[in-house]
């Protein structure tokens, strides 16, 4: 059984119909990629998984339990972490009060250890852990906005165009992460806008148009496939 | 000498701006709403503390405690059925809602308790202790509000920045998406947040009394403005602005009675906050964030 099944949601923000009858699944230890242009709904889908959106069909089964009711506030703690579009850390808080939250759910003896893991993966983090975390640069937030996610030790971790707004060498840096956590035992979901880079690092993407997954394949088939090539990867 | 005391007895009064500025602040800060009605539970902290001394003949300990625990559960309750329907209407109907509850709790203040005004019992005989020769005079009732101001400036300033649930307030101020994806339960910890600042009013009251005895249903509209305006002054949002601003206020109000009009004392206060919201929209100790991108 997959460990996070997503079986037929829709999704309305008012009268618009934003995720129409979506169905795919994540089996553990894979990355899995949605990619789509702006505002085929990718967001949309990450924010009902975690809870923050309610689908009024179908079911979101994590780890055998059907989540699509929980509250969002509940999910992490089956072991199911997102890092949001826009990096969505606390501005006001230090990087390690920033790290410190992202393991409320974690009990206090876990946390000391979860730190070390995250410092050792971002060694700038560790450096800054007492600046304020508005006042880090594009692309220390977004380290920070993973850490945090990883700080409750996720078994699946979704994020959100996590290259977004970084330089080249970053966004390299940003997914030889990705590749080492997932190397590690957690499972990833993974929206981007640089597709080229997230197929090469997936098992399996599915292709969303306008609220409709239209193709899904192995990550080498999607690099390979023309109607991607032309609509996502530049020709 | 006389501007010393002047400056004391408005550090005092604007202890009790503090202590109340900070209930709309924090409130502001996690709701991003005006709670107009926390006057109002300042009110009903007064009679609950006088009733419990007068009728029940509580000790004063504990009839403050009473206060504290009623106005807290009080705080969680309007927020509970006034405020959390209304979570994602627009911020007028919440305006509206909150000026409603206000209306609400003083109505019935007025019918639990007639219109005549009340008589706080002396919780301290009104001694005043001499510096300088007796240059200075000052009542100890008048540093008692500011110790008891510091104190609570001091525990809460280490409640937020140390303690889990602090830390949780905060993160939910900034950002409640990301807060409920950490796992925090957004809605109690707004619940806890009007638990405080309610209690804290209980204390207000209190100390208020212990300085204006007599009392009406009306009693929290003005110190309520007043803290309000101290919050805006201080920056909304921020505790150690509620301070600043609260201080700030009393001050400002004290100094003005005794120099220049008691008549206008008010409308120089709000003038002051006019001008300093003009040269710093913020407030004082307001931040503003950029966003990075
Ligand atoms: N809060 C909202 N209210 C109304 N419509 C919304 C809201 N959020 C998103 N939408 C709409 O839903 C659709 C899907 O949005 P979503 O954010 O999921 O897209 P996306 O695939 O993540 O896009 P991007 O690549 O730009 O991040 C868009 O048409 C968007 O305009
Ligand atoms: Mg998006």
């Amino acid at each position: 059984m997959a460990l996070l099944e997503v079986n037929d949601i829709n999704v309305y923000y008012g009268s618009i119909h934003a995720i129409k009858s979506v169905s795919f699944e994540v089996n553990e230890g894979e990355i899995i990629s949605l990619i789509g242009a702006n505002g085929a709904g990718k967001s949309t889908i990450l924010k009902t998984i975690s809870g923050l959106l309610r689908s009024n069909t179908g079911s979101i089964v994590f780890d055998g339990k059907d989540i699509s009711q929980v509250p969002a506030h509940k999910i992490v703690y089956l072991g199911l972490a997102q890092c949001c579009e826009g990096r969505r850390i606390f501005q006001q808080m230090t990087v390690l009060e920033n790290l410190e939250m992202g393991a409320y759910s974690q009990p206090d003896t876990t946390i000391k250890k979860n730190l070390e893991m995250v410092f050792e993966r971002f060694p700038r983090l560790k450096e800054r852990r007492r600046q304020i975390a508005g006042t880090l640069s594009g692309g220390e937030q977004q380290m920070l906005a993973m850490g945090r996610a990883m700080m409750s030790n996720p078994k699946i971790l979704l994020l959100d165009e996590p290259s977004m707004g970084l330089s080249p060498i970053l966004v390299d840096e940003i997914f030889d992460i990705i590749k080492t956590l997932n190397r590690d035992g957690t499972t990833i979901l993974l929206v981007e806008q640089n597709a080229q880079k997230a197929l090469k690092i997936t098992d399996r993407g599915y292709v969303l148009e306008t609220g409709r997954i239209v193709k899904s394949a192995k990550g080498k088939e999607l690099l390979d496939d023309d109607d991607v090539k032309k609509a996502y990867l530049g020709g | 000498m006389a501007f010393l005391s002047y400056l004391i007895n408005g550090m005092g009064l604007g202890s009790v701006y503090a202590i109340i500025a900070l209930g709309y602040t924090m409130v502001y800060g996690i709701a991003k709403m005006l709670n107009f009605a926390h006057g109002d539970v300042i009110m009903i902290g007064a009679y609950t503390a006088f009733y419990c001394l007068t009728v029940f003949k509580f000790s004063t300990f504990t009839s403050i405690l009473i206060a504290v625990l009623l106005c807290t559960v009080l705080g969680i309750l309007i927020e509970r059925f006034a405020y959390k329907p209304l979570r994602k209407a627009s911020s007028l109907s919440v305006l509206i809602t909150a000026i409603g509850v206000s209306y609400f709790l003083q109505n019935l203040a007025q019918i639990l308790f007639g219109t005549n005004p009340k008589v706080f019992p002396e919780l301290m005989r009104n001694s005043t202790f001499s510096l300088f020769d007796g240059q200075l005079t000052l009542s100890y009732k008048t540093l008692l509000t500011i110790i008891v101001c510091i104190l609570i400036m001091i525990l809460l300033t280490i409640f937020v920045n140390k303690t889990k649930t602090g830390k949780a307030m905060r993160a939910c101020s900034q950002d409640k998406e990301a807060a409920q994806l950490m796992g925090i339960n957004v809605d109690n910890t707004i619940s806890i947040t009007f638990a405080l600042g309610s209690g804290l009013a209980a204390i207000a009251a209190v100390l208020l009394c212990m300085t204006y005895s007599t009392f009406t249903p009306t009693l929290g509209s003005m110190p309520g403005i007043k803290a309000f305006t101290a919050a805006v002054f201080g920056g909304i949002g921020s505790i150690p602005g509620a301070f600043v601003g609260g201080l700030l206020l009393g001050i400002i109000e004290t100094l003005t009675k005794a120099y220049l009009s008691t008549q206008l004392s008010d409308a120089i206060v709000f003038m002051v906050l006019i001008i300093v919201l003009l040269i710093r929209p913020t407030g004082l100790l307001g931040k503003k964030v950029h966003e990075k991108v």
